[in-house]
């Protein structure tokens, strides 16, 4: 009497699929780098240069990748390596492209006399974080290696970090609280999400999101059972002990405080659906998901009321009525919208008085809140242009949306690759999200299960947020699209949650060991 | 470049992404159903016969398909302790797991010295009852079996931990 999966498990183990996860891996490399030649003779007619240096670069990293798993971690699952590979090589291939227009027209900025573009896509950049992420992948699958040995020398599994659950959600909340701190946080595009290390920035959200789901996971491993069991009836919830909730309600209170500080909804967004689906994981109880969703209702709507999150306020506006607000609108108290963009005589006006921003301080003048849609309306007319079938790499013009290589990068390929592009690129995470979910499923450790389902569910969540935004699904939050953003912090944590993942699948489909003492059939007496 | 063989570099760049996506799809099929070098490696590895593992009389003893869909008719509705201190307790099962120990936090406490803090789960999935022992000092038993590694619980076959036996009724 063994469930479906426990019976084709017995006439089919898990084996080592090595081979498969090799050709789906070199799939992966070719796919990368046609998108390279795509780019090359649709731009200028030949073969770029890019693709032998850049491509080049992320096929020579892949395939070390590759062996470094196939050597330490050989039951590992066979596709998580290649299609984070494969949604890298297109992130670059697309930035790359970005990179030869943009460059353009900084080199025409720069012969005008013109200050530079800071903020621009950057190939070489991005193959260099693409070298330090998958380089943080080996190494994490090196120190993370199946040995027999639990006291060899930087031994560490994933079920190791079970042993510091307070101290990890600890060093979560440091991390989320850095970008505050005076000197080395910084200001980015409208959210403080940033510190400064050195010459470098750096987004410690990406990272405490890891550290956040260890947390989670060690804490309701422990009290799940109290969770579901043990409390008051209300009707159809059972409401748990103030002492088995009260801690992850104050770690989850204190994150989402930290992030409405720093204006970075996306990241709230993420943590809270993080939360909610762990504690559903952890006590198989729905009550859980209706008293989160109406968690989210009242947070919204607390949001809304408060006055010094008119941000918020204002995201909302723009995502229900964009186009009032392209190139600039001013919201009203009155909540009427009254565009202030280059064509309004209100603009021109202030523009003949000198004001460096005419239309903030025409909109202030009229004591409203100024916000801009262009890059949300930009991005869904690339969209538009792209189609069923896309205009093809290297012949749309991808570049006339702002932060069209970090944040709007989804719509980048949506005008290039077209609807059809997208549903792939979608499925590649599907893919992603669903071997994770199969590793959770496989654990054998409930406090890995949670863990693989708390990752793999907060890189699915992460994926619909950002893409969710960009398509005016959702309103617009500022969140990275993993592996095909440009941005450093954001690659790094994604290959490290993969190396995770890697390891955590590894164990799960390794053969259990054998008995040592082979006791041959037992029958069952019946005592009925 | 004409725009026509841009059109078919397009397409056929669309092809090559989309066919990524059905290998890779290949791949978990391969995984759930078997392919060809799976079969051919698992038969190869199970060449020399062997006895059937230690962890797996329950599979043999299983009856066959069409019965197993007539049990899950009659799903176990109550937990019974049928021996130790608690003989006669009875919990209703309604999905939720049960666990069982000597710690104060289990859903079944025993007062039995043989017992651990955490002895062991029973969880209900896909319809059946799994009996999971929690890495306990004196093991857990499913019938004469030491449960190892998850096992389905059927009615009435009594489950031993410690001096405690519970069965499942329905």
């Amino acid at each position: 009497m063994n469930s479906l999966g426990e019976q084709i498990r017995a006439v089919l183990p898990y084996q080592r699929r090595n081979a498969a996860s090799f050709a789906v891996l070199a799939f992966a490399m070719v796919l990368t780098l046609s998108a390279f030649a795509e780019v090359g003779l649709a731009r200028d007619g030949h073969i770029p240069a890019g693709l032998f240096t850049i491509g080049g670069g992320l096929v020579v990293l892949a395939l070390a990748a590759y062996f470094v798993q196939a050597k330490f971690l050989p039951y590992a699952d066979p596709l998580l390596l290649p299609l984070a590979v494969a949604l890298n090589g297109l992130g670059l291939a697309m930035i790359y492209r970005l990179d030869l227009d943009t460059s353009d027209t900084k080199k025409a900025a720069q012969l005008a006399g013109k200050k530079l573009i800071k903020d621009a896509a950057d190939a070489p950049g991005q193959l260099l974080w693409t070298f330090v992420g998958i380089g943080l992948f080996v190494a994490a699958v090196l120190i993370m290696r199946d040995t027999t040995k639990t006291d060899a020398p930087l031994s560490f599994t994933p079920k190791t970090a079970q042993r510091y659950t307070y101290l990890t959600g600890l060093v979560a909340i440091i991390l989320l609280l850095l970008p505050i701190v005076p000197g080395i946080g910084a200001e980015i595009n409208g959210a403080r999400v940033w510190i400064h290390v050195g010459p470098l920035s750096v987004q410690p959200g990406e990272f405490a999101k890891l550290l956040l789901v260890v947390f989670f996971a060690g804490y309701l491993v422990n009290k799940r059972q109290a969770m579901s069991l043990i409390g008051k009836k209300l009707g159809p919830f059972s409401l748990p002990r103030a002492r088995d909730l009260g801690p992850i309600v104050v770690i989850w209170f204190f994150c989402l405080g930290v992030l409405f500080m720093q204006k970075d909804l996306g990241t709230a967004l993420l943590f809270f659906g993080l939360f909610v689906s762990m504690l559903y994981i952890a006590t198989q109880r729905v009550s859980w998901v209706a008293i989160g969703v109406g968690l989210l209702a009242v947070g919204v709507f607390v949001a809304t009321q408060l006055p010094f999150m008119a941000h918020v306020n204002q995201r909302i506006d723009i995502w229900q009525n964009p186009k009032p607000y392209f190139d600039g609108g001013c919201l009203l108290d009155s909540g009427k919208v009254v565009p202030v963009n280059p064509d309004t005589t209100i603009y021109k006006r202030e523009k003949a008085a000198g004001s460096g921003y005419p239309g903030f301080t025409a909109c202030a003048k009229l004591g409203g809140e100024y916000s801009d849609s262009r890059q949300l309306m930009m991005g869904l007319f690339a969209l538009g242009e792209g189609g069923v079938l896309g205009t093809g790499l290297g012949q749309g013009q991808p570049w006339q949306t702002p932060l069209s290589f970090s944040d709007f990068i989804f719509d980048s390929m949506g005008e290039e690759l077209g609807l059809t592009g997208l549903m792939a690129l979608l499925l590649i995470y599907a893919l992603i999200v669903q071997r994770g979910m199969k590793t959770a499923v496989a654990a054998r450790d409930p406090y890995l299960k949670l863990f693989a389902g708390g990752v793999s569910f907060v890189l699915g969540l992460q994926v619909f947020v950002i893409v969710g935004g960009v398509t005016k699904l959702i309103p617009l939050t500022g969140l990275t699209t993993p592996f095909l953003s440009q941005g450093g912090s954001s690659l790094m944590a994604n290959w490290i949650l993969i190396a995770i993942l890697v390891r955590m699948s590894h164990d799960a489909r390794k053969p259990a060991p054998q008995a040592i003492q082979d006791e041959g059939m037992t029958q069952i007496v019946s005592t009925r | 470049m004409s725009d026509f063989t841009l059109t078919l570099i397009k397409l056929a760049f669309l092809a090559v992404l989309w066919l990524f996506v059905i290998a890779a799809v290949g791949v978990i099929r391969a995984d759930l159903f078997g392919s060809k070098a799976a079969t051919k490696a698992a038969t190869r590895a199970a060449q020399p016969p062997r006895p059937p593992k230690a962890g797996r009389p329950q599979m043999a003893a299983a009856p066959p398909p069409p019965s197993r869909r007539g049990a899950q008719g009659g799903a176990p509705s109550k937990l019974v302790v049928v021996q130790g201190e608690r003989a006669g307790t009875v919990i209703d099962l309604t999905g939720v797991p049960i666990t069982i120990g000597r710690a104060n936090d289990a859903t079944l406490v025993v007062t039995d010295d043989y017992a651990s803090s955490r002895h062991a789960r029973l969880y209900a999935q896909d319809g059946q009852w799994i009996v999971e022992d929690l890495g306990s000092t004196n093991g857990t038993y499913l019938g004469r079996t030491k449960v190892t590694r998850p096992m389905p619980v059927p009615p009435g076959v009594p489950v031993r931990i410690g001096k405690t036996v519970i069965e499942l009724r329905k």
